[in-house]
């Protein structure tokens, strides 16, 4: 069996007395599209961070198709790619030169090919001369979108990719995500505040709650399960009550 | 080639391609990279001029002044050139995009010492060209010498600017302006523009552990026909050397604090200090 594409294994980090990761354990297969939610401050970004190798969990693994982050760092991230919505590209250069200068970076063959594909597949190639600072929130996000998508990563990390995004923009991206999951022989880790996204896009949610994994399970029967109707139900109840539902 | 190698290179490669990037489309970044030189070199060639009028006959003071200047200014553009790319990431608050990929810290200050190779060469033969040009000096006057005596300043610089790169990593950007008056806070003993005995006996020890003391006494003791110590350039060249080594250990230890500690990550979202 092939490996799965992302394993956490009782991952842990501390900031001073604060706990914001917990000992979580999860696993992200091929083809999957994982949800990670909850409430600001559950851990999502830091467990984000950690599998990205920006922040050194205090213990716990990371596995990128099996290879050890912590041993194969450069390894491990040339399998991987991420948007985040707090860390647009830098604004100083075009959209191609971005996208060049990260494709040398991920060692992507074909550059220019893959550039112009990519341009294509987000609608950018009317910008390809523009510098990112200019764009459009928007229209920045899908220049992030392009640059996680240059490398054909097999994890892919979305740190609320589509927050930005007008509801027909956001549409699309999620298709194009979904299809090149499905397509592919990636997997997604995909954070997100918004339940019906979550709900359309991923086969499988995390709910972080203080830093532990509270729920897990398909996004369409978990608030059922849990005697909610629907999943923002489900992610308030988490958020206000995280100890009720954790016993339950 | 080693595959990874290649790779590894072709990543430094990308920093300096950046840097070309931002260069091409930004007078205000090409400006800096001759004009405080240039005016340097006419200020200083002016001064030297006028001291060759009003000093006694037989010394000459545009190779030992003029040259200092030069030289200086050398090491200053390097440094400059390793911290300014750097900087690039710090006002464009990239970090995340830039470390959360496979480029390593090695290659990462690979590509930022490249980088200040093409910026300070930029700088130099603009010097020269000034220098020789308008205001008659040659470097025939320093002979091969000229050669070691810019390896150990580009080697001091380098350190210098990595050195100022793990500040602003540790530090925040805030810091920044901690970095830029450096070469200022250091010239006095780098004794530029007068010889080591003129320090008073205190300060000559940490004088002798900066590489441009040795490269400056070398200049002067060839400007006035004597002939310069190959040793004390080798001690000089290994200090600059010890001080690379020194500066690249510094940055990736505060690299893996800021890792652990999670500054790097939030970078991106805010300030610092």
């Amino acid at each position: 069996m092939a490996p799965a594409v992302l394993s956490v294994t009782n991952l842990r980090k501390q900031y001073g007395g604060a706990v914001a990761v917990d000992g979580i354990s999860f696993t992200v297969g091929r083809n999957e599209i994982v949800g990670l939610l909850g409430p600001n401050g559950a851990g999502k970004t830091t467990t984000i961070n950690m599998i990205l190798g920006v922040l050194e969990p205090d213990s716990g693994v990371v596995r990128i198709e099996d290879v050890d982050l912590a041993k194969h760092r450069s390894r491990a991230l040339e399998r991987t790619n991420f948007v985040a919505v707090y860390s647009p590209l830098p604004g100083n250069l075009t959209v191609v030169e971005n996208l060049r200068f990260f494709g040398l970076i991920y060692g992507v063959g074909n550059l220019a090919e893959r550039i112009e594909k990519m341009l294509g597949q987000f609608d950018l190639r009317q910008f390809r001369h523009v510098k990112c600072g200019i764009l459009s929130s928007g229209e920045q996000t899908r220049v992030s979108l392009a640059k996680a998508m240059l490398n054909h990563p097999r994890l892919l990390l979305l740190d609320e990719p589509t927050a930005s995004l007008d509801p027909s923009v956001a549409h699309d991206v999620r298709t194009k995500i979904r299809q090149a999951t499905l397509l592919g022989d990636n997997g997604v880790l995909w954070t997100s505040h918004n339940m019906h996204e979550v709900e359309e896009v991923c086969d499988r949610v995390l709910f972080l709650s203080h830093g532990k994994i509270l729920l897990e399970g398909d996004p369409r029967k978990l608030p059922g399960d849990n005697g909610k109707e629907t999943l923002e139900e489900l992610f308030i109840a988490v958020a206000r009550e995280p100890l009720t539902l954790g016993a339950a | 080639m080693n595959p990874r190698r290649a790779f590894g290179l072709k990543r430094a490669g990308a920093i300096v391609l950046r840097q070309f990037y931002l260069l091409r489309g930004s007078p205000a970044r090409i400006l800096p990279m001759f004009a405080w030189v240039a005016i340097d070199i006419v200020l200083w060639g002016f001064i030297t001029r006028y001291l060759n009028t009003v000093a006694s006959a037989g010394f000459n003071f545009v190779p030992a002044l003029l040259g200092a200047v030069l030289l200086w200014d050398f090491l200053v553009r390097v440094m400059q050139g390793v911290t300014t790319a750097f900087f690039e990431d710090v006002w464009s608050r990239n970090f995340l995009n830039i470390f959360a990929t496979p480029l390593s810290i090695s290659e990462y200050v690979t590509g930022l010492v490249i980088t200040s190779i093409s910026t300070s060469a930029v700088g130099l033969s603009v010097m020269l060209a000034l220098a020789t040009l308008v205001f008659g000096l040659s470097f025939f006057v320093y002979g091969l010498l000229l050669v070691p005596f810019l390896l150990v300043l580009f080697l001091f610089g380098v350190a210098l600017g990595i050195f100022g790169c793990a500040v602003v990593l540790r530090m925040g950007p805030a810091a920044e302006w901690l970095i830029w008056p450096i070469p200022a806070l250091l010239s006095p003993l780098a004794c530029v523009f007068y010889p080591l005995s003129a320090l008073p006996h205190w300060l000559q020890l940490p004088a002798r552990l900066l590489p441009p003391s040795y490269v400056f006494e070398a200049m002067r003791e060839i400007v006035a026909g004597r002939a310069a110590s190959g040793f004390a350039l080798m001690l000089g060249g290994g200090l600059a050397l010890f001080y690379v080594l020194l500066a690249g250990w510094v940055f990736t230890r505060i690299y893996k604090y800021v890792v652990r500690s999670g500054l790097i990550a939030r970078y991106s979202a805010e300030s610092l200090s």
